[in-house]
Formats: structure tokens, C-alpha cells, sequence
């Protein structure tokens, strides 16, 4: 078998090739890491997280600014949504966190409204204003048992309950 | 005459276990050939050739083929529910979770595999293996094994090209043809497909298939009749064995690994 020039570049090109496929696959479409800078952990509890999964975008101003990197329970049986955010952010104390839906049956997300605190989040601090996800079932559950004139029946008590409290404060 | 069928059916179920023994002992001869030396690596890069290189046109033009279908597809049967912008999520995760390492196995069992065995069929048939082994040299250390590990080399990039080439054609298609917004399509497919459950997935499969057609492709080139007839058979028979195992096992490995 000898050398030949032309052969062994062009498989030296299509390794090449090959690899930079899978590398597009691992970091741009499989998200291996997140395609912008990360490094801020911040935490929000929420009551009801309604289907957000691990690596939903986290916007503000529908801006993407960071990704949910896990979603556990603590210990006041709430779910603790772990977010990785750009570092570069300035958060406020008073920043309030919403899970809220893409379109009406789109995926979910979680969206930062900014406060106006002057103290700012530090990495690893946790946001105390939270809105939980809207059940659209539920809603549509309290508004047919709402209609029917306080049938509170054996159904309604468990039906509307915790979905609905909002975490105002 | 009743006696007879049941003979035929077990001589049958007798030679399927056998071949399979055979075969298992061919992939550890092929195994053992690996770790001696010579290495034989410029062999193995003349077969990275014949069965990359040279399979890349086919790979990419089919992925681009494929990849548009699927968004014409998806297009007509999402813009129903309004879901259009899930476009990417069903191109992506259709081609990097399924038809990118099957389609790739099938194109490569029908491209580079018949033509692997053919070569080594006709090389039992005209006794140049006997003549190696004249010479003392092994015929599978010189002959099979570089074959058989090209393959396994070469199909987790060709299905991964398959794939890109594929997201490219649905993106020319959502985004070029159908006025989808291209930022959509790249978000909805980003967040749908996930690097641990998705990509490695589908590059396992891809291997796993190389090592299936890697190993059909030299096992019925080397076991051939040798006559011209043992060659076509070997050709036509790496093609149907290759592509069918090919399908029941990625149906075994989804419903194992949920890959």
C-alpha cells in the first residue's frame, strides 16, 4: 500500500467533516452548553411549574437571558426552579419571576420582570415574588363550577384550590 | 409428507444458530486481528475512503431529500393546528432520533456494503485469499478487519452529515419556502433536542448499525460459494440481512434505551 496525496486528503477532509457534524449536533442544536454566556445561579420557588422542563428559556422583555437548569422540590413542598442566567446581568432584590406560556398551548417559560430596588441579586440568591403557571383546565373547571351558583360539591374543593393562589408577596 | 416440513423447519432453525455461532466467532477472530500487529493503517485509511468518502454524495443529497420532505410535511400537517412553529422540533428530532442513523445504515448497507462483500466474494472466488494464506498471511487480518472497522469507523459521521444535511433541507424548505421565521425554527429545534437523550442516542445507534453491516458485509463476502453465483448471492443476501437486522435492531435498541 503506498501514500497517495489526493486519497488521504480527502479522508483527512471527511473525518474532518464528519466530526464537525457531530460537534454541530453536540453544542449548537443538542445544547450541550448554553449558546450564551451563563454563570449567575438563581433560584425561584414556585407552587405550580404547570410542565416547565429543564432547559426552558428564561427571557426578559422576551429576550433570552438564560435557561432552567433544574426543577426539584424543597423542602415546603414547593418546586424549586434552579436557573442559569448571563453573569453580566444586573438583577434587583424585588425582581418577580412568571411562568407563562408561548401562545396558549405552546411550551412554557419563565419571564423576569425587573424591579427597582437599588441591593441586586447575588449568585445563588433565590426570587421572592414568583406567579405560578396558569392551569388552563383549572380556570376553565372554576368557571364552569363558579356558574352553577356554589355547588360546593364534593368535585370543587379539589379542583380549584392551589393552582389559583397567586404568590403575591 | 407433514414429518418432512417439520424436518425443513428444523434444519432451518439448526443452520440459523449455526451461522450465528459462526459469525460470533468470526467477530472474535476479526477482534483478535485488531490488536496484532501490523496495524495495517494504510489499509484502513484506503477503506475509509471507499466507504466514506465515496458514500458521501449519496448521504448528503438523500439528507437534503429527506430533510425537505420532512418540512413539507410537517409544514402541511402543523399549519392545521396552528403549531407551525414546532417545525424544527419535528424535523430535528425525527432525523437525529430515527431516519438519520436508519436511512444512513440502509444507503451504506446498499452503497458500501454489497460492494465490500462483492470485493471479497470474488477474491474467495478467484482464490487470492488462498493465495495470501500461501504466503502466511491471515486473509481476515489483512483483508476483513480493515473493512470491518472502516465501516464501524465511518457510519456515526456519515449519519451524522445525513442529519445536518437533513436540517438544512427542512430549514430551506420551513424557513425558504414556506416564510417560517429561520429564528424559530432554530429555537423550537434548540429546545427540543437534547444532547444526552438525543445526540448520543443517535450516534450509538449509528455505531451499532456500523458494527451490524461491518460485520454482515465481510462475514458473507468471506463465507461465500466460490463461484459467481456465491458472489451474487453474498451481495444480494449482505444487502437484505444487513438492511432488515438494521431495522428490527433500532426497534430493540428505541424500546431498551428509549433512544
Amino acid at each position: 500500500m503506498t501514500r497517495s496525496p489526493l486519497r488521504d486528503l480527502l479522508v483527512g477532509l471527511f473525518i474532518l467533516a464528519g466530526l464537525g457534524a457531530i460537534a454541530y449536533l453536540s453544542f449548537s442544536v443538542g445544547g450541550l452548553s448554553y449558546g450564551g454566556p451563563g454563570g449567575l445561579t438563581i433560584y425561584a420557588a414556585f407552587d405550580q411549574t404547570g410542565g416547565l422542563k429543564p432547559r426552558a428559556p428564561v427571557v426578559i422583555s422576551g429576550v433570552k437571558v438564560g435557561q432552567v437548569t433544574s426543577i426539584t422540590l424543597n423542602e415546603n413542598f414547593r418546586a424549586r426552579v434552579a436557573m442559569d442566567l448571563d453573569r453580566r446581568l444586573k438583577l434587583p432584590t424585588d425582581t418577580a419571576a412568571s411562568i407563562v406560556t408561548a401562545g396558549i398551548l405552546g411550551d412554557r417559560y419563565i419571564s423576569l420582570q425587573l424591579g427597582g430596588d437599588d441591593k441586586l441579586l447575588a449568585p445563588e440568591d433565590s426570587i421572592t415574588f414568583t406567579e405560578s403557571a396558569i392551569i388552563l383546565e383549572s380556570l376553565i373547571g372554576k368557571f364552569m363550577y363558579g356558574r352553577s351558583g356554589g355547588s360546593a360539591g364534593s368535585d370543587s374543593g379539589g379542583n380549584g384550590g392551589s393552582e389559583a393562589q397567586k404568590k403575591g408577596s | 409428507m407433514r414429518l418432512r416440513a417439520i424436518e425443513d423447519f428444523g434444519f432451518l432453525a439448526l443452520r440459523f444458530v449455526d451461522d450465528l455461532g459462526k459469525l460470533a466467532l468470526f467477530t472474535l477472530q476479526i477482534l483478535g486481528a485488531r490488536f496484532t500487529p501490523p496495524l495495517r493503517g494504510r489499509v484502513f485509511v484506503a477503506e475509509l475512503f471507499k466507504l466514506g468518502v465515496l458514500s458521501l454524495i449519496i448521504i448528503c443529497v438523500s439528507g437534503i431529500a429527506v430533510g425537505m420532505v420532512l418540512g413539507l410535511q410537517g409544514y402541511n400537517t402543523l399549519v392545521r393546528f396552528g403549531a407551525e412553529q414546532s417545525l424544527g422540533a419535528v424535523v430535528g428530532l425525527s432525523l437525529i432520533r430515527e431516519l438519520g442513523p436508519v436511512l444512513t445504515a440502509l444507503l451504506a448497507a446498499g452503497r458500501a456494503g454489497s460492494a465490500t462483500a462483492a470485493e471479497i466474494g470474488t477474491m474467495v472466488a478467484t482464490e487470492q485469499l488462498d493465495g495470501l494464506r500461501m504466503m502466511s498471511i491471515n486473509p481476515v487480518h489483512l483483508v476483513v478487519t480493515p473493512k470491518a472497522t472502516a465501516m464501524i469507523a465511518v457510519m456515526p459521521l456519515l449519519s451524522a452529515l445525513f442529519i445536518v444535511c437533513g436540517l438544512f433541507g427542512g430549514y430551506a424548505v420551513g424557513v425558504g419556502l414556506m416564510g417560517l421565521d429561520g429564528g424559530t425554527y432554530m429555537s423550537s429545534l434548540q429546545s427540543a433536542v437534547d444532547f444526552h437523550d438525543d445526540v448520543l442516542g443517535s450516534l450509538l445507534k449509528a455505531l451499532i448499525f456500523g458494527v451490524l453491516i461491518g460485520l454482515i458485509s465481510t462475514y458473507r463476502g468471506y463465507t461465500s460459494a466460490p463461484t459467481s453465483e456465491g458472489v451474487s448471492a453474498a451481495t444480494t443476501s449482505t444487502v437484505v440481512v444487513g438492511s432488515v437486522s438494521v431495522l428490527i435492531f433500532d426497534y430493540f435498541i428505541t424500546a431498551l434505551w428509549g433512544v
